[in-house]
């Protein structure tokens, strides 16, 4: 699977990505500086990896949403190939409008890192056919400003599509609100387009791809996304 | 504005010697160069003949103090930068910008080795923490910490946090890293020669932090808000382009030399490349690029900015280190020039301003001897061991007192403050007693300590400050981890109260023997002195940071319980003292001035058998018994993975408040299946070991004397 991992100023989870995804595919990524304005040539996987970019100083994502890469990401959408946000990633994925929804500043008002539990709400896409629906995904989260909100009606809307991809959840995967460490609305931990095939996600799934880490549930996000690249799993 | 010496924090005696090397007065700006660079902070005049006692060489050393960081070797041909320093008067003043850039600070020294910084650990003694002051300033030394630390990009797996009133005032803020460097491509301060360019690369140079360092070596001011302008102001994100971008400058061949700008800026990290590298430099001032106009050239040659790096080069690299500087939209100034006179210069557009020679600014300023003399009152106290009488039935309520104790209760709402996770290699996290990580370039796994232990120092500083880095040693060893080297922080008040001297000299002398007698070299440290406020000093606080590797040993010990029906053993010499134990000082119990037993051959026995147990994976547990002694040992191994545990042992009921609360000496608890306690018993033959019962069930019971339900232990811990 080639995967391209985009880099900006202040990524810091960009050789994590890197490191998860060879591990499981061995070396076929690529890191991609923000200033560039094309792809590698045949890219499958974009990744946009955590980290703080630009600092974060103004909203978070915001600046790197302006960067060169972008228009190339946005066009790798646009042919329906994969795209995916991590933490920071996924911050930038809704600056640049290829996701709805805003990531706030946690309720506690305090950077989180933890592992936490996820329930996997859809198979049925490109990054998560590997698991099962209702499975419980044990995954670290790493941030300040991870609280997803959407306005009332644009969060119906959300959820009557069934965008909605992953949910904090207890270990036995109860979805009531206080198993959301950070009070995403509705649980919220990671949403994907209209179209399918751009997903966003505030856990980690590159932090949880070693068994000396304490858990492996990430490694299938990537497996499920190799096999629908290869054609075996159509969204 | 015209200065004097004393303006500057120069002694009479200081400024003599200044007119003996150079031959005439100093003039403005060399004065107030002198006075900062000569200050305790910069050059150690207080304690470097106290650290002339570290051993600092042999073993798995390959780089000693006197660099940037101290290095060791860690296998594969990669070895392992670290230090630990201080950032105490800033955080005291400003905590969130003082822990944040004490952060910084000590990243860029591992940077400047040629290292990738990989893990952070943060010693933290706080004040009593009922109190408003104290509780506000550790917030917000937290919050600075996790600021900087995390979006820096590196993890902070580790440290140590504690609470005395004596810190009220005077917090100690100390930050160690660890980064990891190719043993073929470490980057020296020696290396630079006549002619190489002198690099500026990072954020531009500002009035923060000017001084700060001579700020550093004095007692706080009662109203510490007037300090404010000497704290330095951080920025993590140009931190991170920093990091990336000398790295990639380093991985390309582009620089000879490299050193950090901390303390003292542009005026430091020149002299002393120039004085290590046995040459001259001249620093063009007009060059800097400047934050705010109308600098003076000391205030240049001084600014703590930071985010910055020196760096030497081929004037032929120029071009390509400015054109990766651009990449990570840093500036990049060529601003001096390495020359063969031996001089410090600062030219100001043409006009020679200073002109020092570079040993004299870069570290020869006189050693001062303070005298030393043991406090009266300690000789006079008796030499009886601190005793207490126990009434069984409140073995509950000391154990709930001392797991609710700031100092040892759960920190978790601290480290998950912290990015301890980034760079994926986080294999044991914070919240045990050591932190282990997975270095990604060689595959091989790295254990992390940190100790202090202000209160067994002031007991007796020679085997107090023992104690605490035999700990720090005991936690590598129980993990399976053998260690490789050390590193220290000196926190002390004044050096010139002859009874501080000497303790300050009594704890070196302790360090030293455990370096010596465990062959654990010092490779790198940082002395703080002068940590007083008001009326009120801290007591003695040398923290101490190890690190060491695992041989053949593909996963370390677990510090948790991890089945039921399991053999719990506690093995090792010593029953532990009440002396200096948090036992002590929470039931009052009188103490005295007695040293600690210091037995350097039974640590040995002790390493040996821990390290195999684990190599032979005899246990599936180990906890060293420390703060809190035996019992918060074993309810700490309870409430972290919620499975009781049943004593059924006779417990000596003489002794029985040393034995269950004591601290001190090396001690272990180590859970065992059935199948294996024969050969767990003879790597621990020759060692006192007691078969103390069994792991099960959902409480905590010692026959007789004890049963509290897990979750009663749990929610004292948590508070």
């Amino acid at each position: 699977m080639k995967t391209a991992v985009i880099v900006f100023p202040g990524s810091n989870c960009d050789n994590d990505v890197v490191h998860a995804v060879s591990m499981v595919f061995g070396p076929v990524v690529s890191k991609v500086w923000h200033e560039d304005e094309s792809l590698p040539e045949g890219t499958g996987l974009v990744v946009l990896p955590g980290g703080f970019s630009y600092g974060d100083y103004l909203r978070c994502g915001a600046m790197a949403a302006k960067s060169p890469i972008i228009a190339a990401v946005k066009e790798h959408a646009r042919k329906g190939l994969p795209i995916l946000g991590i933490c920071n990633g996924f911050q930038v994925l809704t600056e640049t409008g290829l996701l709805t929804g805003a990531l706030l500043a946690n309720r506690s008002l305090s950077f989180i890192c933890d592992f936490c539990h996820i329930r996997v709400e859809r198979n049925d896409t490109p990054f998560t056919s590997r698991y099962a629906t209702g499975q419980v995904l044990r995954i670290p989260i790493a941030h300040y400003e991870g609280l997803f909100y959407l306005p009332q009606t644009e969060l119906e809307a959300l959820e009557s599509e069934g965008r909605v991809v992953f949910r904090y959840c207890s270990p036995e995967g109860d979805t009531d609100e206080r198993f959301s460490p950070n009070g995403s609305l509705n649980n919220i931990a990671g949403v994907i387009n209209t179209e399918g095939n751009v997903l966003g996600m505030m856990p980690h799934p590159e932090r949880a791809s070693e068994d000396l880490l304490g858990s492996t549930d990430g490694a299938d996000l990537f497996r499920s996304v190799s096999d629908w690249l290869e054609g075996g799993i159509q969204a | 504005m015209s200065v004097n010496y004393l303006d500057v924090g120069l002694k009479e005696q200081e400024y003599l010697a200044i007119m003996d090397i150079l031959g005439r007065e100093p003039n403005m700006q060399e004065l107030r160069i002198l006075g900062v660079m000569w200050s305790e902070h910069c050059s150690y005049k207080s304690t470097r003949p106290l650290l002339s006692m570290f051993p600092n060489s042999g073993g798995a050393v390959v780089q000693g103090p006197g660099e940037n960081a101290g290095i060791v070797d860690i296998g594969g041909g990669w070895g392992a930068a670290f230090k630990v320093e201080s950032h105490n008067h800033p955080s005291a003043v400003s905590p969130y910008q003082g822990a944040a850039t004490g952060v910084g600070g000590i990243i860029r020294d591992i940077l400047a080795m040629g290292a990738r910084p990989v893990a952070s650990l943060d010693g933290l003694c706080l004040g009593d923490e009922s109190l408003q002051q104290s509780r506000s300033l550790a917030d917000g030394i937290v919050k600075g910490i996790a600021g900087y630390g995390n979006a820096v990009g590196v993890p902070t797996v580790g440290g140590k946090t504690l609470y005395d009133g004596c810190y009220n005032g005077n917090p100690l803020v100390n930050a160690m890293c660890l980064g990891v460097v190719r043993l073929d491509s470490i980057v020296s301060s020696k290396t630079a020669r006549p002619g190489h360019l002198a690099i500026l690369v990072g954020s531009r140079t500002g009035r923060d932090g000017i001084a700060g360092a001579a700020f550093a070596s004095s007692g706080l001011a009662d109203d510490t808000r007037a300090s404010r302008p000497q704290v330095q102001i951080g920025d993590p994100f140009v931190e991170k382009l920093l990091i990336e971008c000398c790295l990639e400058i380093h991985s390309k061949g582009l620089m000879v030399a490299m050193q950090d700008m901390g303390a003292a800026g542009i005026t430091s990290s020149s002299s002393e490349i120039a004085a290590k590298s046995g040459t001259g430099i001249v620093i063009n001032s007009e060059l800097v690029p400047l934050r705010e106009n109308d600098m003076e050239p000391w205030e240049i040659a001084l600014s703590e900015s930071q985010e910055r790096m020196l760096l030497v080069a081929e004037q032929e690299n120029l071009p390509e280190i400015s054109k990766i500087a651009a990449k990570w939209e840093l500036e990049c100034a060529a601003i001096g020039k390495v020359t063969d006179d031996g001089q410090f210069v600062i030219s100001d557009k043409g006009k020679i301003v200073v002109s020092l020679p570079a040993g004299m600014v870069g570290g020869s300023c006189p050693v001062i001897s303070w005298t030393s003399r043991e406090p009266s009152g300690r000789k006079a106290t008796s030499q009886k061991g601190t005793t207490f009488s126990l009434s069984p039935h409140m073995i509950e309520k000391h154990l709930v007192t001392l797991l609710s104790n700031p100092s040892l209760s759960d920190k978790s709402g601290i480290f998950h403050q912290y990015d301890y996770m980034v760079q994926t290699g986080t294999v044991v996290p914070p919240g045990s007693a050591a932190s282990i990580i997975r270095v990604r370039e060689n595959g091989k796994l790295l254990g992390l300590a940190m100790e202090v232990d202000p209160w067994k120092c002031e007991i007796d500083p020679f085997t107090g400050s023992a104690e605490v880095f035999l700990k720090a040693l005991r936690s590598l060893w129980v993990a399976g981890a053998e260690h490789l080297g050390m590193t220290n922080c000196l926190n002390f008040p004044s050096p010139e109260d002859p009874g501080n001297f000497w303790v300050i000299s009594r704890c070196v002398e302790g360090l030293a023997a455990v370096a010596r007698d465990l062959v654990c070299p010092v490779v790198s440290g940082n002395v703080s002195l002068y940590n007083e406020s008001g009326d009120a000093k801290i007591l003695p606080s040398p923290l101490v940071g190890v690190t060491g590797t695992f041989r053949d040993i593909a996963k370390p010990l677990s510090e948790s319980f991890s089945c039921e029906n399991e053999t719990v053993f506690l093995a090792g010499f010593s029953k532990g003292t009440l002396n200096g134990s948090h036992f002590a000082r929470a039931m009052a119990v009188e103490q005295n001035h007695r040293e600690f037993p210091y037995l350097p051959e039974k640590e040995k026995i002790f390493m040996h058998s821990a390290i195999e147990t684990v190599r032979k994976g005899l246990a599936t547990s180990g906890r060293t018994v420390a703060g809190g002694g035996l019992l918060v040992s074993l309810a700490k191994m309870c409430v972290t993975s919620g499975i009781g545990i049943s004593i059924d042992e006779e417990l000596p009921l003489d002794d029985l408040a040393v034995f269950l609360f004591g601290e001190t000496g090396p001690r272990a608890i180590y859970t065992v299946t059935e199948n294996l306690e024969k050969d767990f018993a003879s790597i621990w033959s020759g060692i006192p070991l007691i078969k103390l019962g069994q792991t099960g069930g959902k409480t905590f019971t010692i026959k007789g004397l004890l049963e509290i339900p897990v979750n009663e232990i749990a929610r004292a811990w948590r508070r």
